[in-house]
């Protein structure tokens, strides 16, 4: 897919700056319905957790942590499963839109770690954590952020199978089995949720190390000054 | 200012920086039915919406159910043992049932109502199945269930075949209530055996639901009363306190 482009013109200044249209108008809204289903999720997911805060047996019952009721969403177990039960809708229908948005126009070039991406990943990881240097931006993400946001639809997707096991372990024994039973499900969603969230702080870290133009272009689609595109 | 452009690209434009603005206001305003998310923190709006919500999930939990497919079975040492098998109650362990007075009362669209002694009912072919029993908190523990099809005795008091409910009434005054495909399911019991012995009194005895296509609030206790009918009067207690009506596996 062609990327989109704009050189602003600014005659009284007699600047030039370039844009690149980032974010198609659905990713975006499938975007921030999808994190805030994700934060309802989260919330009347660990609700939920509260009411056998284990993964265990339940008789002797074994406690894995006491998660504050302050932190959860729902105010007892039928709140939050109503919440989990009618967010879960949002958050399937988004990350479907999402991805068959993504194919049908091959935007999913842009976002898909592929084996091309492998080398570029270490000299990301060295140039966050380790001061190394920058290494060139050729293209909207980097090898980094690819394997991120690929690893994150993975998670989702996985996050709704290990869910649908829990729901419906008999309709979808197969689901159930596969995962090692119900009793396994349960801890895989659990974990999954973790992984999600663990993705979900890297990148809440790297949009306030980004700046204001790429946070922008999340809500309006255009990112000013890229350092990639028609220049 | 030297422009050096990758080949054409015909998706390239030129604007200024006033209609550069206009036009990503537009395009950050067409995200604002994300807004519509909000009534769900408006305190009039939510309780609607959420049961909006869960009974849009109990529709498609009813169109997921398929009367013919059983719900996994175990082998007896997946068990678990009876003494860790729990023992939930919205009210109390024993209701005290007089188990020499005890009948069934067999109500509604049904040609022989009336009342069902134990016997009555255990006449019935006999069903022992080891499935896994899932409780809404997400514990889980895999038992012995012996009974009577629910079919079987629906049959034997001459059910309406085109009745969609059942309602089950408790000695302990909890009520549940059955949809019908659920209710003629195969593996769908009146269970008054556990482990090879008659139910214990904190299990339900001397009969219960035993459902393993269902969560674990539905499978009723200590029955008292079963009606057959067209139309759902009582959904059941934990319902009524906002839980899931349908509530399959």
């Amino acid at each position: 897919m062609a990327t989109r482009t704009m050189t602003i013109e600014d005659a009284k200044a007699g600047e030039v700056t370039h844009a690149v249209y980032e974010h198609p108008f659905l990713v975006r809204l499938c975007h921030w319905l999808n994190a805030v289903s994700l934060f309802v999720m989260v919330g009347s997911g660990l609700q939920i957790f509260r009411a056998f805060p284990s993964f265990g047996s339940k008789i002797p019952q074994k406690n894995l942590l006491d998660w504050p009721k302050a932190l959860a969403l729902g105010g007892w177990l039928g709140g939050a499963l109503q919440w989990h039960l009618t967010f879960m809708w949002i958050y399937i229908l988004t990350g479907l839109v999402y991805v068959g948005y993504q194919v049908f126009t091959g935007n999913y070039r842009q976002v898909l770690f592929v084996r091309r991406d492998v080398p570029g990943v270490w000299p990301m990881v060295r140039h966050y954590f380790f001061f190394g240097p920058k290494p060139p931006v050729r293209e909207a993400y980097n090898p980094l952020q690819k394997y991120s946001y690929t690893s994150a639809i993975g998670l989702g997707m996985l996050s709704v199978l290990t869910g649908l096991a829990i729901w419906k372990p008999v309709q979808f024994s197969w689901l159930a089995w596969l995962m090692g039973g119900f009793h396994l499900a349960r801890l895989w969603h659990f974990l999954i949720m973790w992984a999600m969230l663990s993705f979900v702080f890297g990148h809440l870290v790297m949009v306030v190390l980004h700046g204001w133009q790429n946070f922008a272009s999340m809500l309006t689609g255009w990112k000013k000054d890229s350092g990639y595109g028609s220049e | 200012m030297l422009l050096v452009f990758r080949g054409f690209n015909p998706m390239s434009s030129r604007t200024d920086p006033r209609r550069f603005k206009a036009l990503s206001r537009r395009e950050l305003l067409k995200l604002t039915p994300i807004v519509a998310l909000g009534s769900f923190a408006i305190a009039g709006l939510q309780k609607p919406l959420l049961k909006a919500g869960l009974d849009f999930s109990d529709w498609a939990s009813a169109k997921l159910f398929r009367s013919g497919h059983l719900a996994p079975t175990f082998r007896d040492s997946d068990l678990t043992p009876f003494d860790r098998f729990p023992i939930n109650d919205y009210d109390v362990d024993d209701p005290g049932v007089d188990f020499d007075e005890w009948t069934l009362t067999v109500s509604g669209a049904v040609q022989k109502p009336g009342d069902y002694t134990l016997d009555q009912i255990q006449a019935l072919p006999k069903l022992t199945q080891n499935t896994r029993h899932v409780c809404v908190e997400g514990w889980d523990v895999i038992g012995q269930f012996g009974g009577v099809r629910l079919s079987d005795f629906l049959e034997m008091i001459g059910s309406d075949p085109t009745a969609r409910f059942i309602s089950l009434e408790c000695a302990d005054d909890y009520y549940e209530s059955l949809d019908m495909a659920t209710a003629m399911h195969p593996q769908s019991l009146l269970c008054y055996e556990m482990y090879g012995h008659p139910l214990t009194r904190e299990h339900g005895a001397p009969l219960r639901l035993q459902i393993p296509t269902k969560i674990g609030y539905k499978q009723a206790k200590y029955l008292t009363d079963i009606k057959v009918g067209h139309v759902l009067e009582k959904i059941g207690y934990w319902e009524d306190q906002g839980y899931s009506e349908f509530y399959g596996l």
